[in-house]
């Protein structure tokens, strides 16, 4: 298990977000997979290097499922588990685990909800039993619900003091439409308001069951000790009967659109792109693999190359693919003095332009493959990051043969594959544009606006 | 603990993409659960191996002793646009190869300078140490520092200042707080240096710098993982053996004037709510009260059953986000400080008012033994759940060495476990006085919609 990591062929994942590569091997892992007679999906990694046990639970039940006027009900009724259950108050949730030096909680994202806990093997016992309680037991205690969404329009609030956050926000608006990953996953200051102390009530009892649930347990641990765990603390855990998916596959909205935001800032904080690939798309590993050249791979990426490199522009620039269950985007973002911004955005498309008219040269394509399928022990270094990458692979149904898979696809792209794929999946005449900064010192271009 | 936070802006890093994880800090076991193996090359590069069988991977680290605090007035910012010339190529390797040699083996490279050190890194396969240590001996002694490539890059990094400080009022009040701070010591000015310095900046001072600090005396190197220990020293002895001794460099010798009352300073700028940091004169861990200071933070602020989130944030409901920060690792005497927003429509002065009233309870009152208890546990479960990441490991040991010795480490974990009760209100009535802090506020200036 621990020597033989890299000789094995690697693979990569990339989940929702910002560069989360993931590569890995499930034999290499050597993952124990249990399916629980309640349909609980168990998965187990011993790792006897530290004292020290990680849990982490992907649950069907992230922000598809809520209704557009009560958008944040999934990301609320996540943080509220831990605010206070039937047997214990908010405050003596976290003094327990905080006196045992461990952390309890959950949030829930665009695909699902996580719970997480991380404790000390001698405390195992109270983990799971605090974990259980505020999966099984919440009790969304009024008073703790009105101090929650006071927080979160504070939240908000603040925010907007963060152009990369507004940028973000305005961008999947524009590109994903009234589709539920166009909506900002906590909810609006105007749609928190809608929720009612009952709604994330129902929605606990609807979603969070066990046969929507994928729970990875990484550590100084065996499987039948958290077999015999999960008997003691989960087994009243009862299987619910809801719908899966909802919501629709997100559909390809190709138009050219700019949003300008005007903000007293020295940058121009900008974001590029559109509408992108499903997770289970078949051309995602070749995407993944163009991505890398054109601005995914860090300095080794045209982006970096051109327009920090060569041109001293920008301080970050990168692109990525952000692939979720049911759809995703392609973008692009960078920040550059406001002086600067329309040379910087007609180089990024001079870029996108390149990659989708020339071939690849053959030094950036084996680079590529080089770092993508040997970069593997970088990203499942520790026993957290092995949990949530195996309940990442369960949850987007990569399957148990997708190790073998993946590295050959990979290592099958060739130039002409990405020259195809960079024309189908890059549009660069219907860009969304989001420019967030000083609109007088940026002056826009005609031809971006 | 939580020495390095992004919201301090301690570490500039030359590649932004890297996971958020890698930038906190944790703490390593004891020597005697790890060996450590130390050898001095006869030019005086001292070099530190951690063996871990059980890490997939290994970790090459050189250290320099060349952090922000030994520039002089009117060229500050030198030490991190070094770090950023540092990947501009040697003869033997041009411009934009080291980070595309370090990924085309599927390793990952990034590089970081604080105010006490900078240092690079490569995570690679441990078969794959030999090109990690051929390039670092190499820039170690054979930087371009081309004129063009230098232009350029000072570009690139007064857009890394743009985006860290000029466009983020809360470090733009940590910027002034902690100049305000120090009249004397060099950690006044930011590291990322003062924009006027930046644009000043020339070859011939990035030249005199290079020459005389990146030398074998004034370094030292950490390698961790499951490796190959003689075939690795003999590999640093052959590249970087033949590297000449530079002259004895003096150690920094700067006292700090007695400060004789509290000086506050403000920022005025576009945001949306406003902040307060306070930071008082506090010890490094050359002084045994640095570990009550430690426990002190964490009983303030590590969790959400610590004193500032359980009566500010859901208490009395002031603050939006709030909390201590203090670090005992740094060279020099540092700071401990408090902070905080305030949710919407409560006042900035109540919030300041209630975050001293938090630490006037603990000069009036020790903590309980059990609320000692729990930050002792705190710290130490953070301490054993830093070990997953031999980088973490390999990190911890440099910062040590740089307080003088790599066995400090064991000290401090030691230091911790006995702080009592009395040593934390000792402690808090000692520095945490009024005519010994520096108060910074942000007033947010109306938006320009």
């Amino acid at each position: 298990m621990k020597t033989n990591l890299l000789t094995k062929a690697a693979v990569i994942v990339l989940t929702i977000g910002f560069m989360v590569v993931f590569t890995a091997t499930a034999r290499a892992l050597d993952v124990k997979r249990i399916e629980l007679p309640n349909g609980l999906i168990l998965l187990v990694v011993e790792r006897h290097n530290l004292p020290v046990v990680k849990v982490s639970l992907g649950i069907d039940a992230g922000n598809l499922y809520e209704p557009e006027d009560k958008s944040g009900l999934a990301a609320l009724t996540a943080s509220m588990l831990s605010e206070g259950t039937v047997n214990r108050s908010s405050q003596q949730i976290s003094e327990a685990i905080e006196f045992v030096g461990g952390s309890v909680g959950a949030s829930s994202g665009k695909d699902y909800a996580s719970v997480s806990l991380s404790i000390l093997k001698k405390d195992i016992d109270l983990g799971f039993e605090l974990m259980s309680d505020i999966l099984l037991n919440p009790a969304f205690p009024a008073d703790e619900i009105e101090k929650k969404v006071e927080r979160i329009k504070g939240s908000l609030r603040s925010s907007e003091e963060n152009p990369g956050y507004v940028g973000a926000r305005e961008f999947k608006r524009i590109v994903m439409g009234a589709h539920p990953y166009g909506r900002l996953v906590s909810g609006t200051v105007e749609t928190i308001d809608n929720i009612q102390r009952d709604d994330l009530i129902l929605y606990h009892k609807k979603y969070y069951a066990p046969n929507r649930t994928v729970m990875a347990v990484v550590g100084d641990i065996t499987a039948d000790e958290v077999r015999q765990l999960v008997n003691k603390y989960l087994s009243s855990w009862k299987t619910a009967d809801a719908e899966t998916v909802s919501a629709e596959h997100v559909t390809a909205v190709l138009k050219r659109e700019t949003y300008m935001l005007d903000r007293d800032l020295t940058q121009a904080n900008i974001l590029m792109g559109h509408i992108g690939v499903s997770r289970g798309d078949p051309d995602y590993y070749s995407l993944s693999v163009m991505n890398y050249i054109l601005g995914g791979g860090g300095f080794a990426s045209r982006l970096m190359d051109n327009i920090r490199d060569n041109k001293g522009l920008v301080y970050d620039i990168h692109s990525y693919f952000a692939a979720d269950r049911l759809g995703g985007t392609f973008q692009i973002g960078l920040q550059t003095k406001s002086e600067s911004a329309n040379l910087a955005i007609s180089e990024t498309i001079k870029e996108i332009n390149r990659i989708r008219t020339e071939l690849v040269t053959d030094e950036e394509l084996s680079d590529a493959k080089a770092f993508l399928t040997g970069s593997f022990p970088m990203r499942i270094e520790t026993g957290e990051r092995i949990a949530n990458f195996l309940v990442a692979v369960e949850l987007y149904g990569l399957g148990s043969d997708y190790v073998d898979e993946y590295a050959g696809f990979i290592n099958a792209v060739t130039s002409e594959n990405i020259l195809l794929i960079a024309k189908k999946y890059l549009h660069p005449e219907k860009l969304v544009i989001v420019v967030v900064g000083d609109q007088e010192k940026i002056a826009l271009q005609e031809d971006f606006r | 603990m939580k020495k390095y936070t992004l919201f301090f802006g301690l570490l500039f890093l030359i590649y932004a993409c890297v996971p958020a994880a890698s930038v906190r800090n944790e703490v390593a076991v004891p020597v005697s659960e790890g060996p450590v193996y130390e050898e001095t090359l006869d030019n005086g590069l001292k070099v530190l191996i951690i063996q871990d069988a059980s890490a997939p991977l290994a970790v090459f680290q050189v250290w320099y002793d060349a952090g922000s605090i030994h520039e002089q007035i009117g060229k500050t910012g030198l030490s991190h646009l070094l770090e950023h010339m540092m990947f501009k190529g040697t003869e033997r390797h041009g411009p934009k190869t080291f980070s595309r040699m370090i990924k085309r083996v599927g390793g990952l490279d990034n590089a970081g300078t604080s105010k006490d050190y900078v240092f690079y890194y490569q995570k690679l396969a441990p078969d794959r140490l030999e090109l990690s240590i051929k390039l670092e001996a190499d820039r170690m002694q054979n930087l371009l520092l081309d004129h063009d490539e230098t232009l350029s890059e000072r570009d690139v990094v007064m857009e890394e200042r743009r985006m860290r400080y000029e466009d983020d009022p809360q470090n733009l009040v940590y910027e002034e707080v902690v100049s305000a701070a120090f009249k004397n010591h060099p950690y006044r000015w930011p590291v990322i240096g003062w924009m006027q310095d930046l644009q000043n900046a020339s070859v011939a001072d990035l030249r005199e710098y290079y020459s005389t600090r990146y030398v074998p005396n004034n370094a030292f190197i950490i390698v961790a993982g499951n490796i190959d220990l003689p075939a690795v020293m003999a590999s640093i002895k052959r590249e970087f053996g033949k590297i000449p001794r530079g002259p004895q460099l003096k150690p920094l010798d700067v006292q700090e004037p007695v400060q004789r009352g509290e000086r506050r300073v403000y920022v005025r700028k576009e945001a949306e709510l406003p902040y307060v940091l306070s930071s008082y004169r506090a010890p490094n861990i050359e002084s045994p009260d640095s570990f009550a200071l430690e426990v002190l933070a964490v009983i303030l602020s590590d969790g959400k059953s610590s004193r500032i989130y359980k009566n500010l944030v859901d208490g009395k409901r002031l603050a939006l986000s709030a909390g201590a920060w203090y670090s005992s690792t740094f060279r020099y005497p540092y700071l401990f400080s408090v902070y905080g927003t305030p949710l919407p429509g409560k006042s900035i002065d109540e919030l300041e008012a209630a975050l001293y009233e938090e630490l006037e309870a603990l000069k009036k009152e020790a903590p309980s033994e059990r609320e000692v208890q729990k930050a002792r546990n705190q710290a130490e479960a953070d301490f054993i759940m830093g070990q997953d990441s031999i980088f973490y490991q390999a990190r911890v040991l440099a910062e040590f060495e740089l307080l003088g010795d790599w066995r400090l480490k064991d000290e401090y974990l030691e230091g911790i476990r006995n702080v009592k009760p009395e040593d934390v209100q000792r402690v808090a009535q000692k520095y945490l006085v009024q005519d010994q802090r520096t108060t910074g506020t942000l007033i947010p200036v109306i938006n320009k919609e």
